[in-house]
């Protein structure tokens, strides 16, 4: 029997299997699905940016009619022991539950303090003003400076910076001191004919995601509980809700809605653990859903930061030396990314002695989250932006200073890692050729070049796949679609076993129907998870040679598996489709299924080049970004349009940042435009289309040689498109965002 | 307590009735401005008094000497008028940046009006144009200068029961334009950080004979000058005039810094915005010839 | 005390109760179950939630409902027949123009207003038109390209397909 050859769908562009339901509205998100019985819940939420709670009182809000559950920190579990599964990150259970619902004291304003549920939202949010809380404001801490001054009010008591050669006495709100370093910076600086040394800041910025938090919990008489959310990650809202709530997390099955983007936000729980506990106290399903207000003051954004970057060179721009001191804002809470910052800040480069030193702060403001490739744009902007700047003080070009220092296989990083199979320079050479770099700029006009580097993660994922009669394939995975992974998915599945792609069904299972995966992060979900899906088709493929042995009565090693189809190795003219094995199941050994679940311990670092043109109008400030080429190491980009799309929306959330987006607050500690309208994140008509380009330099780890393509996208488009401006207006202004204020003060200081 | 009614008289006197005797009653228009805040508690109507089913309240009138608009017409209505566009581009100009395209399916050049923001993108381009303000309310039916409506942010001379129904703009004269440009950090969704608009009439020589400016955002009310205007009156609209005038208005500002602005650029963009509002107003009549 | 409310939604006569203050999206959402139309903002600064009010381009959080008596309203549930797609939404597919899809239904209806008054806009055009939807996925690049040739396979006679 003849059978027609699988052409390999990897590298090709099909539509998403879940594309149908997104365009006609049909796909449901957080806040689409209601249950019979349903009650709404609310948050109250803090006044004060920093005060004691003295008081609640919840007995008028519960006497109200329709009012069927109040909840404070109290009925949190109080004790928490080891820490939880999460990712990429450390997580503490004492910092979370204090961040879902304030204990003894409120840190920022919009800080959870108590949430009702009621019959309607209306009657939720009535309540919420009939609780009476009591407060002593205490003095707030907004910025850097002024939470480590020596007299600053120290948010936590209890906190010692960690990381200091010696254990301090005094508490302080320098939660930790991280360290990274290679070579000698001292000897280095030494050495150096050029050292520049500047400060770059960069305001906090939130993901912007479009679809604000929300949930729907229904807790049963025999404490099993539903949960339905939008997260980058259902195992780890399992995970951390068990572990605020005192919970077994086998009682709690989340299924994941689809989410309506995250960049790292949804990593976290805010809403979840208040929705299942007070599901818990009134015996009905609870919905929860935030404001895009509340989204703004009370989740989210990241880190504020400072950086001060000194750089030692050769007058011909070999880099010798790199120095960085990276201060960055966590929040209410400590945990900001300024470690991960300080992995990346000098990553691309081959200096031989480079030092970052990170410290993360706590100040009145809203806890951090992930923000994509969380610490590294920030990071980026300081070194990249400076690296131009001494370009054009040595009168080099700054690619050519970038191809003379580029890192290479073999570097080690300052964080133990030795880089191998890397694509910075295949990215370097693409922006040389590309017409971008060599086009022609009007006046006003300025182009700005700047490298991004990210690690990316693997870690655990899960997936079990099922053959469905007539030789369908059922894929179940753990892992959120937060941007087409459930095509990719497909692609894989349907290379690995050599069956069409449309014959593969993808699904996004819950925590009760697929093994546990980390979360939707990290850039690891084509990596990882797509490596857990070939997983489970191997088995499986090796589970259909087996039966068509047994058929054909030789041993398994004898059929070979090409093209979907089982050939008898000694016989090639005998062949089983898939569909035919998959209808022998009830009369041989029973359904057929693969099961995959990994851990992968490497990831395949990731850089990517961009090239900005910025036009300033230099009587108002104002700018404008007129062309964009983002050029990136893929390893092998398995649906390309997806791959262009993180290139894409990587920029602009990078373009937003750089210009306008930022949390402004008052003395209080208020953040004074927590909406769309003043939060000022780029709209369709600021933007030109955005170019890309596509390296593929693949990894050798991964069975199709991919490289996670998330995160990258986001670390050099601030620097890019600064540089660009600064070369557009004449000016070097090293805060971000270069807003139009901004800009008009620097080019009226310059005149 | 809430809303407590939502009510669409279907007359005038009905409307005036309303918003008379009810406590907290609020005259809707698009809405664009009052649901917003009303949900985050800024404006606590009692209930909705939707002015969009009153004959009048919608459509654009052509009549021999002015155009008459239904205060409740919707500005994308407004911006993509055939008639409006020629004889008054730079109202509709103003029309066209306000919101969105799905905020200018509702939004009002009533409610712009009305809403008494200092940074109301039409309001400077009606007050250029002269427009006059028909009130019902009741006593009747009064007029009332555009630039005579607000007396501060979020305040307006209206007395209880009364509503704008219409806005009357005089059909320009021969060799006479308008222009309006703002300045807002993206090129949409934003509110104006400065708006400026130019009403400017020429002879057949191209000799300033009328001039008319108004600047948004920069004082608590649209911001007028007899003597900036005079600057340009009888001028050939040469740099130097237009310099004497931008400089008169700019002197007039008194902008405040708030989360969309500092004073100083504020006031150093409207001089920009100004000079520039006042060439393209210029262009339009070259162009005419 | 609850508006009673009779409208046309999606071409069918349709009546619920609403308070004075629920939005059409309010009452789309909770009470018709309409939740194609999405709540990213609830103040007009995202399009999430973009609807056609008697044919005319609004954000539904920014309408009342009681002021949909006697409109006509179209969702995204209602651009193409069940299980047919409008080429708008062909070709958001066909370019995988979408990431998260959050705004996608919005974009769909505000380009669908585009297209309905304007069958050959430019690419400066398109943007402006969709302005108002926010997308923080996608960078709009090829959102606008999806839309542009939505256009160019309407000229050509493309059609919602049933």
């Amino acid at each position: 029997m003849t059978h027609a050859p699988h052409i390999p769908v990897v590298g090709s562009r099909p539509q998403r299997p879940d594309g149908a339901d997104k365009v006609t509205g049909r796909a449901r998100y957080g806040a689409d699905l209601s249950l019979p019985g349903m009650v709404w819940g609310a948050v109250l939420r803090s006044p004060h940016a920093h005060a004691r709670i003295l008081s609640i009182d919840t007995s008028a809000a519960l006497a109200l009619p329709g009012v069927l559950a109040v909840l404070t920190s109290a009925d949190m579990a109080a004790n928490f022991s080891a820490d939880v599964a999460a990712g990429e990150s450390h997580i503490d259970l004492q910092d979370m539950s204090r961040n879902v619902l304030a204990r003894e004291k409120v840190l920022y304003h919009g800080h959870a303090v108590a949430a009702v549920a009621a019959t309607s939202q209306r009657l939720a949010k009535e309540a919420l003003k009939a609780i009476q809380v009591e407060y002593a404001p205490l003095p707030v801490v907004l910025d850097l400076d002024a939470a480590m001054h020596p007299d600053a009010p120290v948010l936590h008591p209890g906190m010692f910076t960690r990381g200091l050669p010696e254990t301090p006495s005094v508490a302080s709100n320098i939660a930790s001191r991280l360290v990274m370093q290679k070579g000698n910076v001292d000897e280095g600086f030494a050495e150096a004919e050029v050292v520049m040394e500047r400060t770059y800041t960069c305001a906090s910025a939130h993901q912007g995601y479009i679809e604000p938090h929300a949930c729907l919990a229904s807790a049963g008489a025999d404490g099993q509980i539903d949960l339905w959310c939008c997260t980058q990650g259902h195992f780890a809202v399992r995970s951390y809700t068990a572990a605020l709530l005192g919970l077994d997390p086998a009682s709690i099955r989340v299924t994941a809605s689809e989410i309506g983007g995250g960049f790292g936000g949804k990593t976290t729980v805010y809403l979840e653990p208040l929705a299942v506990a007070l599901s818990r106290k009134c015996g009905r399903p609870v919905k929860m859903q935030m404001s895009r207000e509340e989204v703004f003051r009370a989740t989210g954004p990241g880190s504020a930061t400072r950086i001060t970057v000194k750089v030692g060179a050769r007058r011909d721009g070999t880099l010798i030396a790199m120095d960085a001191l990276m201060e960055y804002e966590a929040g209410a809470f400590k945990g900001s990314p300024a470690g991960a910052g300080a992995m990346t800040i000098f990553t691309s480069y081959s200096a031989p002695h480079q030092r970052a030193v990170a410290l993360d702060v706590v100040v009145n403001k809203p806890k951090v989250a992930a923000y994509r490739a969380p610490g590294a744009p920030q990071a980026a902007h300081a070194t990249e932006c400076l690296l131009n700047e001494l370009a054009a003080e040595l009168g080099i070009d700054p690619l050519d200073l970038r191809c003379r220092n580029a890192v290479t296989n073999g570097t080690p990083t300052v964080y133990g890692a030795t880089l191998r199979n890397i694509g910075l320079q295949e990215c370097l050479d693409a922006a040389r050729v590309h017409p971008h770099w060599s086009a022609p700029l009007g006046p006003n006009q300025g182009r700005g070049l700047a490298v991004g580097f990210w690690f990316n993660h693997g870690a655990q994922s899960s997936a079990s796949v099922h053959l469905v009669e007539g030789g369908k394939l059922l894929v179940q995975e753990g892992n959120p679609d937060i941007g087409g992974s459930r095509a990719s998915m497909a692609l894989m599945a349907a290379d690995t076993l050599g069956i069409p792609y449309a014959d593969v069904h993808p699904v996004v299972a819950d925590t009760a129907s697929v093994g546990y995966s980390d979360m939707t992060g990290g850039s690891r979900v084509t990596y990882a998870t797509g490596y857990a899906v070939i997983e489970a088709c191997r088995e499986l493929v090796e589970r259909l040679k087996s039966r068509a042995a047994t058929v054909w009565g030789v041993e398994p090693s004898q059929v070979e598996w090409r093209d979907g189809v089982a050939i008898d190795g000694r016989d090639p003219s005998r062949s089983m489709s898939i569909a035919e094995l998959a209808a022998l199941s009830g009369r041989m050994d029973g359904p057929l299924s693969g099961q995959g679940s990994v851990n992968l311990k490497s990831a395949a670092p990731s850089f990517a080049v961009n090239i900005a043109d910025v036009e300033v109008d230099p009587e108002t400030g104002a700018s404008r970004v007129l062309r964009f080429t983002a050029i990136q190491d893929a390893g092998r980009a398995i649906h390309p349009d997806f791959v262009e799309g993180q290139l894409q929306g990587g920029a602009v959330q990078g373009i937003g940042w750089a210009l306008n987006e930022e949390y402004r607050f008052d003395a209080n500690g208020v953040m004074e435009n927590p909406g769309f309208l003043d939060y000022r994140m780029p709209v369709a008509s600021d933007l030109p289309m955005i170019d890309t380009v596509i390296v593929e330099v693949p990894w050798p780890d991964h069975p199709f040689g991919v490289r996670g393509v998330g995160e990258t996208p986001i670390c050099a488009p601030i620097a890019a498109v600064a540089s660009a401006l600064n070369a557009a207006a004449g000016t070097t202004i090293r805060e971000v965002p270069l807003s139009p204020p901004r800009v008009l003060a620097a080019i009226m200081a310059k005149d | 307590m809430g809303v407590q009614a939502y009510r669409a008289p279907r007359s005038i006197p009905e409307a005036v009735s309303l918003l008379s005797s009810e406590a907290g009653a609020f005259a809707l228009g698009g809405g664009t401005d009052l649901l917003v805040q009303q949900r985050s508690g800024a404006r606590q109507p009692g209930s909705f008094i939707d002015l969009k089913r009153i004959p009048g309240m919608l459509g654009i009138e052509q009549l021999p000497s002015l155009w008459r608009i239904g205060a409740a017409t919707a500005c994308g209505e407004v911006a993509s008028h055939p008639g409006l566009r020629s004889e008054l581009p730079g109202l509709v100009e103003a029309a066209g940046l306000i919101g969105s395209k799905q905020v200018q399916g509702r939004a009002s050049l009533g409610g712009n009006l009305c809403n008494a923001s200092p940074a109301a993108d039409s309001v400077p381009a009606l007050v250029a144009n002269r427009a006059v303000l028909v009130v019902a309310g009741p006593e009747g039916e009064r007029r009332i200068a555009a630039e005579c409506l607000t007396l501060g942010p979020g305040r307006t001379v209206l007395g209880r029961g009364e509503f704008v129904c219409a806005i009357e703009i005089p059909r320009p004269a021969a060799r006479q334009s308008d222009a309006y440009l703002r300045f807002i950090p993206r090129t949409e969704m934003d509110i104006a950080v400065v708006g400026a608009a130019a009403s400017l009439r020429v002879d057949e020589g191209g000799r300033c004979i009328a001039a008319r400016i108004a600047l948004g955002a920069v004082a608590p009310t649209v911001l007028t000058s007899p003597e900036a205007d005079a600057a340009l009156t009888g001028s050939m609209l040469e740099p130097e005039a237009i310099a004497a005038c931008v400089a008169i208005a700019q002197a007039a500002c008194s902008p405040i810094s708030d989360r969309r602005g500092t004073a100083e650029f504020r006031r150093h963009v409207a001089g920009v915005l100004l000079r520039r509002v006042i060439l393209a107003a210029s262009q339009r009549l070259a162009k005419e010839g | 005390m609850a508006i009673h409310v009779q409208t046309r939604v999606n071409g069918q006569a349709t009546e619920f109760l609403c308070e004075a203050d629920a939005s059409a999206l309010d009452v789309l959402r909770d009470t018709l179950g309409l939740t194609g139309s999405k709540e990213g903002c609830n103040s007009g600064d995202c399009g999430a939630c973009s609807v056609l009010l008697d044919g005319t381009l609004v954000c539904a959080c920014l309408v009342l409902g009681a002021e949909l008596e006697g409109r006509e309203l179209l969702t995204i549930e209602g651009v193409a027949p069940p299980g047919g797609l409008h080429p708008v939404q062909q070709k958001l597919l066909e370019h995988n123009a979408m990431q998260c899809g959050i705004c996608i239904p919005g974009i769909v209806v505000a380009a669908k207003a585009l297209l309905d008054r304007d069958p050959d806009p430019d690419e400066t055009t398109v943007r402006f038109a969709l302005a108002g939807n926010l997308c923080r996925c996608t960078g709009y690049d090829k959102i606008i390209r999806a839309v542009l040739d939505a256009a160019a396979a309407m000229r050509e006679g493309a059609g919602v397909r049933a």
